[in-house]
Order: structure tokens, then sequence, then C-alpha cells
């Protein structure tokens, strides 16, 4: 009987300690991840999720977001869109987050989209495209953080408009990004009185893209446009250089790492392309207004992590301070926040945000500054 | 004269395929090689290849060891990891059914998979060809120094197995191993040991395939998986377990990948090869050069 009694109060104890526990942790914020830290596209997620945890240490060791300390359910969704769509469940409906930043790559937030729209949680994808965002009425809860797209494309346009280069080949990745970047090349060619007159594509996982090469060679194009974020867009100033063509060669925004530019090594020089300004934070003019936040992540990110700060890292820093902003401003319900997120206006490390009902990215072309390789490094294109 | 004519575009695709047939031609051989004497596809092959690539990355780029000193200590480090695969997770199994060691290399492809990445992490690793980037120009056609080297080891590596399966005692033996193991024992031949050497055979031969291909394609962890792939489609169209099929059918494939890309459209080189493979598997499921009377006796 004396048994019985302990028992019971021993389990009456530990049951109020747990349930103090869980009450506990219902007091923070918890707020979802889905990057691809591994897979193809774990150099996009692997910077990611540092950032996103670097931040929500110095936010808690702030003390959090009035009072509540913030917990980052953090997911591997490998760039897959099974991967992806399970993760996303998960978060939803056994973390109830109230939000969730990335995933990383186009493919996997396309496929996530109907998900969240449907779940009502507001979602700020770290990946590209402009199909992400567009159209505004059918992506009420999705929201991204890098630079659209269609304005990179732009802004490569006007600098060939510039160097009077007028025939143009393609040569794009067939991943979602790639898909995504060769419909905006075709879209917005017509504008720019831009003539394509070579298409071609290349697997993720590829290795030679010469054959590619040749028939743009054959098609007596001015300039190529390579548009990926795998690390197989390395080969391409390659095999550029094997074939001796001598062209110029542009490529995306997804050419945002120092890695990859190392990758393609001598072949790499003299490479363009429209990045946001974190790449070269050491050539701005200290009086732009992105100068402070771009230095104060580069410093922190490089001195904790030991490798240099790529712009994918600088997409969920982003995307974690447009959430934890609007977090600030009104708790954690998901419908609250979505509109709170609507109305940002933020100076981050992809540009000037400034978000509205219309536009859900909040970056126009101007988030862009046209860089180049110049001694293995990057630099403004100065021209 | 840079847009070089027709013939000289030809060429050009022609070299593309070359190199990509000697890559999948060298998968192909290292699937050959276990299976001639297990009867089983060891699906860890690509990842034995990757091994190869990175162990020569960190060598002759992070320490850096001259070439033939790296090449020697990798390729000897990834047969280490054969022998040790095959005394680990083959030989112990009790009852070795094809299918039971089949899923073994499965598992073991993902475990080496995931060791890489932690070794090696996820980034693309890449290194400096052997001898120059300066592209030679042959008809109007260029092709890297890089390239002829492949070419090159494939050619050496299938006479070295060739004679080693036909000529020698332990080749021999080792083919009568996978034709009827119990009647191979029974005539006094260790199968044990055989097999153990099948694996380091096969890993050397992935070894130096990673070794030699990695400063034209870099090299991360998660290739192997494409890599077995395309070797795999080699093996089989060429007629399983045999060299001269592999050789073959991996030539034939990255040739035709490559005029595919040249000539039809880049969108549809993949699906061009896998079609090729469908047709052979449909109209000789043995593959060209297989042997039907034999392939009949296979345990699949």
């Amino acid at each position: 009987m004396k048994k019985t009694v302990l028992a019971l109060a021993v389990g009456l104890v530990l049951l109020t300690v747990w349930g103090g526990m869980v009450y506990a942790e219902t007091e923070e914020i918890r707020i979802g991840c889905l990057f691809a830290v591994t897979g193809k596209a774990a150099w996009l997620g692997e910077p990611e999720k540092k950032t996103a945890e670097m931040l929500a240490d110095e936010i808690n060791a702030a003390g959090g977001i009035n009072g509540r300390k913030i917990k980052l359910i953090i997911e591997d969704d490998q760039a897959d869109n099974t991967r992806a769509v399970t993760a996303v469940k998960k978060l939803i409906e056994k973390d109830k987050v109230c939000a969730i930043i990335g995933p990383s790559v186009t493919g996997t937030t396309m496929a996530i989209i109907p998900i969240m729209q449907e779940a009502k949680i507001p979602l700020v994808s770290c990946a590209a495209a402009a199909a992400i965002v567009e159209p505004v009425a059918e992506r009420y809860w999705i929201f991204k953080t890098p630079q659209k797209d269609s304005d990179a494309v732009r802004r490569i346009y006007e600098h060939m408009i510039s160097k009077g280069i007028k025939d143009v080949g393609l040569i794009t990745a067939t991943s979602g990004f790639g898909d995504a970047g060769r419909t905006q090349l075709k879209a917005l060619a017509a504008e720019y009185k831009i003539n394509l007159v070579a298409d071609e594509t290349y697997a993720p996982t590829d290795t030679d893209m010469t054959a590619q090469l040749v028939n743009i060679r054959k098609a007596n194009a001015q300039a190529v446009i390579n548009w990926s974020i795998e690390p197989a867009q390395a080969i391409v100033p390659k095999n550029m250089k094997q074939l001796n063509l001598t062209i110029p060669l542009y490529q995306s925004h997804g050419f945002g790492n120092i890695k990859y530019a190392e990758a393609a090594g001598e072949a790499g020089e003299g490479i363009i392309f429209p990045a946001g300004r974190l790449l070269a934070v050491d050539t701005l003019a200290a009086d732009h207004p992105q100068k402070a936040v771009l230095t104060e992540y580069k410093t922190k990110y490089e001195a904790k992590f030991n490798e240099p700060v790529s712009t994918f890292g600088g997409h969920a820093f982003d995307a974690l301070h447009i959430v934890v902003n609007a977090l600030k401003k009104v708790g954690d319900d998901p419908a609250k926040l979505r509109d709170a997120i609507e109305t940002t206006e933020f100076t981050g490390t992809g540009g000037a945000f400034k978000m509205s009902a219309q536009d859900h990215s909040g970056l126009d072309k101007n988030a862009f500054e046209m860089l180049t390789v110049k001694g293995g490094k990057f630099v403004v294109l100065e021209d | 004269m840079d847009s070089g004519g027709q013939f000289s575009d030809f060429l050009q695709f022609l070299f593309m395929g070359i190199q990509r047939g000697c890559i999948y031609a060298m998968v192909a051989m290292g699937f050959n090689i276990i299976y001639n004497a297990t009867g089983i596809i060891n699906f860890a092959q690509g990842e034995f290849v990757v091994l190869g690539g990175l162990m020569m990355v960190t060598l002759t780029m992070v320490l850096p060891l001259p070439l033939p000193v790296a090449f020697m200590l990798t390729a000897a480090f990834v047969m280490a990891v054969g022998v040790l695969m095959e005394r680990a997770t083959i030989n112990p199994v009790k009852n070795p059914s094809v299918l039971r060691l089949i899923i073994i290399t499965i598992a073991v492809s993902i475990l080496i998979k995931g060791l890489a990445m932690l070794f090696w992490g996820k980034e693309s690793r890449h290194m400096r060809h052997f001898s120059g980037e300066e592209s030679l120009h042959v008809l109007g056609a260029t092709i890297l120094p890089q390239t002829l080297w492949i070419i090159g080891a494939l050619v050496l590596t299938v006479g070295l197995f060739v004679y080693f399966f036909n000529y020698t005692m332990t080749g021999k033996s080792m083919r009568a191993c996978a034709i009827n193991r119990d009647a191979a024992r029974l005539a006094g031949i260790n199968d044990r040991n055989l097999i153990m050497l099948s694996f380091a055979l096969s890993a050397a031969i992935g070894a130096i395939a990673g070794i030699i291909i990695t400063p034209v394609i870099q090299m991360d962890y998660g290739r192997g998986a494409l890599l077995g792939l395309k070797g795999f489609g080699a093996a089989v169209v060429g007629g399983l377990g045999n060299s001269f099929g592999a050789v073959a059918a991996g030539l034939i494939l990255g040739v035709i990948e490559a005029m595919a890309a040249g000539y039809i459209s880049s969108h549809y080189m993949d699906a061009v090869a896998l079609l090729i493979l469908l047709i052979v598997l449909f109209v000789r499921p043995s593959g060209i050069f297989g042997d039907r009377e034999a392939a009949r006796f296979k345990e699949f």
C-alpha cells in the first residue's frame, strides 16, 4: 500500500515537471526551416542553415522576441520535392510552426506552395524564380527573399545592349532554377530586341558541355548566357576555353559563391554576372545603405564558420529577419504574421525590401549589381 | 578559324563522346569483375570512383604530393576500402543468395556516400589537370590533354584485365568461380579469397577512373549513384561479365549521347541514351556482346 502511494506521488511529481516542460515549450516561438542541407543543392542549403542557426542564437542570447525565445526546427529536404512535401507537412502538423523559411531551390518551393496555401501558414522562400510569388493573387501566403530572376535577366540584357551584343546563345541547367531562368530569358528577349540564336541545356550532374557550346558557336552567337546553380556551371567556362570560344560569358546570380569561381579557375576570369552586393561588399561605397548590414553579416559569418560568405546564406538571413521583424510587431498568429510580412520594409543582404499586397518579393532590379571575376575574386564590374 | 566546318564539329562531338564513353566503360568494367567472380552486381561501384577522386584531390591539392605517389596511395586506399567491404559485409553472410548480397552492396554504397560527405564535405572538389589545360588542335577540333590520359588509362586497364582473366591462373580461377562456385571449390579453388581479390580489383579500377576523370568533371560525394547507373547501363548493354563488351558499349553510349546533344538537341541527350538501353534490353536481353546461351543460366 505504502509503495503504491509512493509510486503515485512520484508519478504526480514527474507529471507536473513534464507538464511544466511542455508548457514552457509552447512558450517558445517555433519557426520551421526547410533547407537542402545535403544533396545536390547542399552548396545553398548549408550556408542557409548555418546562417539561420547563428541568427537564432543571437536573438535568443539577446532575450528573444518580446521575452519569448525562438526555436528553429530545421528539416533537410535534399532539394527533393517528395522530401520537401513530407517535411513541410511535419513542420505544420507536428511541430505547429507559425511560419516557414526556405526551401533553398525553386523546384521544392513550387512543390510546397499548395500545402502552404491550404495550411494558411506564411512561407518566406530562399529560392529565386519570379514564379514563386507571381501571380500574387494565387500566392497569398508566399514570399521570397532572393532577387527575382526576371530582374537578373533585365540587368544582363541591359548590359549586353550597352556592349552592342544582339545574338545570344543560351545554355541552361535542367533544374528548377535553370528552367525558370530559361523561361524568363526567352520571355524578355523581345523587349530588349535580343535574338536567342541557340537554346541548349545540360543536366545538373553533367560533366561536359562541349557539344552544346559547339552548337552555340555554329549559331554565331556574340555571347553566351549560362543559367544554373549547380557546380556543373563551372564546367561551361572550362569547356569554352577548351574550344577557344572567346565570346563573353554571362552567368546568372546562381554563380554567387566564390567556390564556383575557384572551380572554374583561370577559365572563370572575366565572367559577368548579376548578384546581390554581399559578394563585393569590400568594393562598395561606404555610404551605401546596405554597407552596414552586409559588413556585419559577412564578418560574423566568416569569423564563426571560417568559410567565405555566399549570397545563399544571405537569403536565409533576410528571410529570418523578415519573419522575426513581423513577429516582434504582431506575435505568432500565422494570419497576423502574414499581414505583417506583407508590409515589410527592411534593408537586408539582398537589397532594400519593400513588400506590398502586389509585390511579395519587395526587390527590384536595382538590388542587383553587375559583378565580374578578376584575379579569382568577385568585383563590381566597372563600365 | 574558330567556327569550324561540319567535319570538325563532328570530330568535336566524337571527342566528347569518347571521353564520356571511357568513363562509362571503366565503371562498367568494375561491375564486371565482381560480377564475374560472384555473380552479383556491386552497387557501391560508383562510390569507389567517388572515393578515388576525392582522395586524389586531398592528396594532390591539400597536402600536396606528387602525382604518381598520390596515384598509388589513392589506389591503395580505395582497394583497402574494397577489401574491407568484402570482409565485413559480404564474407560473413551465412546464406549468400544473389539478391541478399546485392542489397548489402546498396547498403554499403549509402554508407560510403555518408562517410564521404562527413570527411570531404558537400561541395564539389576540383583538381588540376595532369599535364596542362591548353587544348590540343586536331583537324579543327580541340581535345584536352586530360582526355588523352583518360583514353590511355582505359586502354591500359582493359589490356591488363583481359590478360589477367584469360592468361593467368588466378584470373581463370575467378572465372571458374563465377560459372559454378561449388564445382570450382571441389577443384581446389579457394573461392572466398578470390571474391576478396575481385573486390580489391574492382575497387582499384574504380579508383583509377575517379582519379583520371576528376580534373575534368569535378567530384563530390553524391556523384556515385549516377556514375554507377551509367556504368551499369554500359555493362548491361555490353553483356554482363564481358570486358570487351563493357568497353564497346560504354563508348557507344557515350558517343550516342554526344551526337544526340550535338545533332538532335541537348534537351534529349539522356533520354536518347536510355532509349538505346531499353531497345537493347528488348531485342537482346543478354546485351549486344553477351552470350545468349550463358545468359540463360544466370541466376536473375
